[in-house]
């Protein structure tokens, strides 16, 4: 059964990366990239790394790629014009792809003949007796607690920049006060006017 | 998880699809029938009668609903991207059954034990907006095209705050597994200590499942139908049926994390006779209830004001709640030791 789960989710997340950039339609090129992701998920599964697939699922699927979406779909972006670059930017993304696969070689072998399988190493001895949640937690906050937090403050630091850089304050805005509203009572707004027949109130 | 994958039995394999339709069955019933007993209950608010034509007491109306569906005709609008269009409401649907699958109904009645079962719960219920967008987007329809936008925006940001109700939960357990987290409440349910949390969730649960007074991604006075506009037929019915089944599974979340699942309320011998599924079914029941109630009183929501909630009322809070929790429960070290 796991082989065949394998080359399902295998054969199907290379195709629709493929498709990511062939598509002609820039929406389908993000409907492919989540499916990419929901095949990695799957891959994620089959490793029994479960906690990880979740989090890809929750974080990649369910947050970053809606934002694609939003962007996508709401900019009309002309991508005709874009493509006329191609040529001319071919040779950066194959040297940013080259060295990609560079570092996937490197730690790939690594990990078959470098320090990371050698014994003594915490990472692979937690990895193999727990489950995979509680190893993950008790590596990232006792091991690499300094990086951990570090990286949580690079992404605050970025949050923050962004909202900066993108917040403007805008005049003439008309904007309600939530608490005045509900502290707002009949008494203030509503008066009763015993008005003769035949005149008006004023 | 992985367990099953190992298994070439195919004995196992046919069982484990059996339990899915034992599942997957009752649960399409229990959705037909709460369109019936939604109508029954805001009926009853407004001091109407509800469908009371077809068969006894109306209790056929959700039938008769559902064959009038099957014999209209399935539109596609000329400019929309048929493919997508197509797509949208099954991904909908399947995802609002799909998240069935962790939730324990009874003591080891679950079809997967997994142990990132809140989790997953989690992931399926954030997918959900893919339908909703796609459905929008298909459409190629103004008001379609809002209603999704919307839609999207609200369940992002409710997100956050449900996601944080859940580590409240779970500091208290100590693990992502639903079982686990029932087990954990034999004594106290969390709604006793954690009741703001409670409040919380089924406010944020409300938002998420698109359900009065947030239904703004529907909003008829504004939008025409929101994103199923431009649906008819099979197709519209099962955007009609996911959101339906998302309800009943967010009311069943709700019911694990802080009414104890299927525990009996008090630990006496004869209330522990009943079965656990009766449990479960009665407080995801009144869980459901509550959706409807809430319906028929409330007025809807102005879409700035749903944000402000989500965002400078609901965040802030649920923070301050993970915080103090998990302070009180290092203070008074009650932290869940195991592992």
């Amino acid at each position: 059964m796991l082989p065949f789960f394998f080359y399902t989710f295998a054969i199907i997340s290379v195709i629709s990366s493929f498709m990511v950039i062939f598509a002609k339609n820039p929406v389908h090129s993000v409907f492919f990239l989540i499916l990419t992701f929901f095949n990695a998920t799957g891959l994620f599964v089959l490793m029994g790394a479960e906690f990880l697939a979740m989090l890809l699922l929750i974080v990649y699927v369910g947050a970053v790629a809606v934002l694609f979406l939003f962007v996508v779909m709401m900019l009309n972006i002309d991508f005709n014009s874009l493509r006329t670059g191609m040529i001319k930017n071919a040779p950066l993304g194959l040297l940013i792809g080259t060295i990609l696969l560079g570092e996937m070689i490197f730690s790939f072998i690594g990990m078959k003949y470098g320090v990371a399988n050698k014994p003594g190493n915490e990472l692979f001895i937690v990895l193999g007796e727990e489950e995979n949640t509680r190893a993950l937690g008790k590596v990232l906050y006792t091991n690499y607690i300094y990086l951990f937090q570090c990286a949580g403050l690079i992404l605050l630091v970025a949050m923050i920049g962004a909202i900066v850089l993108t917040h403007r304050k805008r005049d003439n805005v008309k904007q309600q006060d939530a608490v005045k509203q509900i502290l707002r009572n009949r008494e203030d707004a509503i008066e009763v006017k015993e008005v003769e027949i035949g005149k008006g109130v004023l | 998880m992985i367990d099953f994958l190992y298994s070439q039995n195919f004995i196992n394999v046919m069982f484990i699809i059996i339990k899915i339709i034992a599942l997957v069955v009752p649960l399409l019933v229990i959705v037909a029938f709460l369109t019936y007993a939604e109508r029954k209950v805001i009926a009853s608010v407004q001091l109407r009668k509800g469908p009371n034509v077809v068969g006894p007491f109306g209790l056929l109306q959700p039938l008769a609903d559902g064959l009038k569906l099957f014999s209209k005709e399935t539109i596609f609008p000329t400019v929309s991207n048929k493919i997508v269009f197509l797509l949208a409401p099954m991904i909908a649907f399947s995802l609002s059954i799909a998240a069935w699958a962790v939730i324990p109904i009874a003591d080891g009645w679950v079809i997967s034990n997994i142990n990132v079962g809140i989790l997953y719960i989690f992931a399926v219920s954030s997918l959900s907006v893919y339908g909703i967008i796609m459905a929008g987007w298909a459409s190629n329809s103004k008001y379609a095209f809002m209603g999704a936008l919307r839609s999207a925006a609200q369940m992002v940001s409710y997100e956050v705050s449900i996601g944080l109700v859940i580590i409240t939960v779970l500091v208290c357990v100590g693990s992502l597994n639903l079982s686990d987290i029932v087990y954990a409440q034999k004594s106290t349910w969390f709604v006793f200590p954690l009741f703001p949390m409670f409040i919380v969730f089924f406010i944020s649960a409300l938002a998420e499942t698109n359900r009065a007074p947030f239904d703004l991604p529907e909003d008829e006075s504004s939008l025409v139908g929101g994103y199923f506009t431009e649906y008819s037929s099979m197709l519209f019915a099962m955007f009609f049926l996911g959101e339906y089944a998302a309800m009943i599974m967010m009311s069943g979340m709700a019911t694990i994390l802080f009414l104890g699942g299927w525990l009996a309320p008090f630990n006496v011998a004869i209330l522990n006779e009943i079965p656990g599924f009766i449990w479960f079914a009665l407080k995801t029941s009144l869980m459901l209830f509550i959706f409807l109630w809430v319906r028929a009183t409330f007025p809807r929501f102005r879409y700035d004001q749903l944000m402000r909630i989500g965002w400078k009322v609901f965040l802030p809070f649920s923070l301050l709640w993970v915080v103090l929790t998990s302070g009180f429960l290092i203070t008074f070290n009650l932290l869940p030791v195991n592992g």
